[in-house]
């Protein structure tokens, strides 16, 4: 029996989203980054276009996070609570592709830093790192609308990643990310039918197609990955197969949500089972990250060094095989 | 491939003599299609029908079984998605032990990779088997590592041997114990026998899908029915592609040769890489996975995705109804109700334990549901949490008389009081994320 290569070709295509702006363009960006354009399932470059790499972005925060474990910690001590060098050490000695600015710190109950703050911290971070970058909020609308507006004015021209609005707030934001020239995050809880009705609400209010990006939620492993892991797979079948409201890219974040769970705090002396803690905390990290690649993750907000560094080269050495390396 | 009644009827002999006891082959041939009815039944069938039925009645992906009384079952899929239904047979995770190691320690080795077990939402997660290396000049430490594994373990055994002689001596060993034995280069016709002759199962390596279709046939034609499928790959990209090209083959164009259970042998420059790697080809579709030293944080990891990746999206994952302690309570501890749906109960005690507070979390059997879900089945609701409240005696346990009651169930909240006398209800926050802000800014005890 000879064997054929069982093909199979999609009529839709993942709309091809760009972050970050050059001079050229109106921004101060040394390059911008692209994701999305493809026309087939993650690394499937025998049957279809994968013309963009999935990015890993690195994460600074407006303010120390409260519960950053120990094995995180040793890595960013001198820098966790300077946003802007700790990005310049992200970029310089983790390779990070572009930065995610937090600013938990404006939440009125963890600091609330005024818009004014918030703006002047993601300012510092545009001078001293020269990629592309995403600002990062929180779910209390009042203060967060408030704060995203400040911020999409002062980086006006930027095209910064503005990351996220959700379906019982999404207008003052979207508005500002059209109005300042910014990219957009819709964000919705691990279900299909909610993220494409953000979408439609999106281009409704004529948000362009090109500006967003699909945020599922993440699970973390052990902690719900399976349904962040089906519902992107569920995701990025619909937009292949023509559903022009779910094709688009999508984030995750498997930097913060790991770093939030017990297997990155404990120590082997309390959980002897679970083995080295330096070691598991970067493997949740990594195992979260590459199955969420493969469920159709393109843009990997990280946490972990070495997770980082592993992740990426996992990715480049996928990207070989479309190189025909 | 199921067959339609219409494909059998064509493949019957058109008598209608009813010798199989329905009075029309077009009806015998619906009751076969249902599977009511066997084709034996029939005594005038032809050959051809009977090798067609036979042939459609297989699964796509073939069930194999490694390892003696507690053998690892892998294959047997159906689906290139789990949403599409579910994925069956979890892949088996391996440790490897090979003749060039430290000998001395061998044995403590093999104990510990034996006794080795975790659990998680109540399941305990343990290695499935050993593949053991001979990758030295020592023809009797393989067979050394054999009998001590033997003596020492209940788990399969796959056996990476390129010397036939001691292969041979080593499966004559292994007689009921169904071991597998993988192959690094191409099976030869006296492998296949020997396969055959031990009831071992084949790992066939190949290096582009022609060969390792021919191999599978060979063995299939040769009597060897459990195959395992390694089609070798160089880089972790090009081993994707082929995984998936290989399920898809096999479950959509029912390509025969490459119906069976899929191996790959992971190369990687650090663990942090083999994780990465071992975590890709875990979720699309290896059912073997050869970790080459024993780490309790790699496997934990591993566990974890391969019960995440291998749960029934239609079933949620439960946690047991009980009542569990976050940090370190007292009897005057807060004490937070919720179900027993295990993406609710993690997400709750989580964001409890994040506030940084000491507290109860009761977790009522909903039978799996989340909080809305639940309380529309009308399993999480007054009557029910106070009965449960009961039945564990709660009252015993705690000074505590107030219950904190999910945000989005506010309405049970008299029902809970009426049931439960002597308790007061806190209605908290909807989500469970603002629960830390919620516990700073509300009376809880």
């Amino acid at each position: 029996m000879n064997f054929e290569i069982p093909k199979e070709t999609n009529p839709g295509k993942i709309v091809e989203v760009t972050i970050g702006a050059t001079a050229k363009q109106g921004g101060t960006r040394s390059h911008t980054i692209t994701i999305g354009g493809s026309t087939a399932l993650p690394f499937h470059f025998f049957e279809g276009e994968h013309p963009h790499q999935p990015v890993i972005a690195m994460e600074v925060f407006d303010k120390v996070p409260a519960k950053y474990p120990a094995s995180l910690m040793d890595y960013y001590r001198d820098v966790i609570d300077k946003p802007a060098d700790m990005a310049k050490k992200c970029v310089e000695e983790y390779g990070a592709e572009l930065i995610s600015v937090r600013l938990e710190g404006t939440h009125p109950e963890k600091g609330n830093k005024s818009a004014e703050e918030a703006a002047e911290i993601v300012k510092q971070v545009l001078e001293s790192v020269s990629i592309p970058i995403i600002i990062t909020g929180h779910s209390h609308f009042e203060k967060i609308n408030e704060v995203m507006k400040k911020v999409c004015e002062v980086t006006e021209g930027e095209n910064c990643l503005i990351n996220y609005v959700e379906t019982d707030n999404y207008k003052t934001i979207a508005a500002a990310c059209i109005a300042y020239n910014h990219t957009l995050v819709a964000q919705t809880p691990i279900d299909v039918n909610l993220a494409k009705q953000l979408n439609i609400l999106l281009t409704d209010m004529n948000f362009p197609a090109e500006k967003i990006v699909v945020d599922p939620l993440t699970g973390t492993l052990g902690y719900g990955l399976e349904y962040t892991y089906s519902i992107m797979e569920r995701i990025l079948n619909d937009g292949l197969g023509g559903d022009k409201m779910l094709a688009f890219p999508m984030l995750i974040n498997p930097g913060y949500e790991s770093s939030k769970v017990k297997e990155a705090r404990v120590s082997r002396e309390d959980y002897p089972e679970w083995g080295d803690q330096e070691l598991r905390g970067a493997y949740w990290e990594i195992a979260t990250s590459v199955s969420l690649l493969a469920a159709g993750a393109e843009l990997l907000i990280m946490y972990h060094p070495k997770a980082v560094e592993v992740v990426k080269k996992n990715i480049s050495e996928m990207f070989d095989l479309k190189n025909g390396d | 491939m199921p067959l339609s009644g219409l494909d059998i009827f064509k493949l019957l002999p058109k008598t209608n003599c009813g010798d199989c006891g329905v009075p029309t082959c077009m009806a015998f041939a619906m009751k076969l299609a249902q599977k009511k009815a066997e084709l034996s039944e029939c005594p005038h069938a032809s050959e051809e029908a009977k090798e067609t039925l036979g042939a459609a009645s297989e699964p796509p992906i073939r069930l194999v079984r490694i390892g003696g009384a507690h053998a690892l079952e892998i294959g047997n899929e159906t689906v290139m998605f789990r949403h599409e239904k579910t994925f069956f047979h979890q892949t088996g995770i391996a440790l490897q032990l090979r003749t060039s190691e430290n000998k001395e320690q061998l044995l403590s080795k093999i104990k510990e990779i034996e006794n080795y077990k975790v659990e998680r939402v109540g399941e305990e997660l343990k290695t499935d088997l050993f593949f053991i290396s001979h990758n030295s000049e020592e023809k009797d430490v393989f067979l050394k590592i054999l009998q001590l594994v033997k003596e020492n373990s209940t788990k399969g055994i796959i056996l990476d041997c390129p010397d036939k002689e001691v292969l041979k001596a080593g499966l004559d060993w292994l007689r009921d114990e169904q071991p597998a034995i993988f192959m690094q280069e191409e099976a030869t016709d006296k492998d296949i026998e020997l396969a055959k002759n031990h009831n071992a199962s084949l790992v066939l390596t190949a290096h582009s899908f022609d060969e390792l279709a021919r191999q599978s046939e060979k063995a299939k034609e040769a009597g060897v029915n459990d195959l395992i499928l390694n089609l070798a790959s160089k880089d972790a990209g090009l081993q994707l592609q082929n995984n998936t090209i290989m399920r898809r083959s096999a479950l959509k164009k029912n390509f025969k040769p490459f119906g069976y259970p899929l191996f790959a042998f992971i190369q990687a420059k650090n663990e942090f890489d083999f994780l990465a790697k071992a975590s890709l080809f875990l979720c699309k579709y290896d059912s073997i996975i050869v970790l080459p030293q024993f780490d309790e944080a790699m496997l934990y990891t591993l566990f974890t995705l391969r019960q995440n990746i291998y749960t029934d999206p239609q079933k949620p994952i439960q946690v047991d109804p009980k009542v569990y302690p976050i940090g370190e309570p007292t009897p005057e501890s807060p004490i937070f109700v919720t179900t027993n749906f295990s993406l609710t109960y993690f997400i709750v005690s989580g964001e409890i334990e994040n506030s940084g507070i000491s507290a109860h979390l009761v977790v009522c059997d909903t039978e799996g549901q989340s909080v809305l879900t639940a309380w529309a089945a009308e399993k999480f609701v007054g009557e029910k949490i106070a009965k449960f409240i009961k039945d564990i005696k709660l009252e015993q346990q705690v000074k505590t008389r107030k219950l904190i009651i999910p945000g989005f169930v506010s309405q049970i909240s008299g029902d809970l009081e009426e049931n439960l006398p002597g308790w007061e209800v806190i209605v908290a926050c909807q989500e469970a994320s603002d629960i830390p802000s919620f516990v700073k800014n509300v009376k809880l005890t």
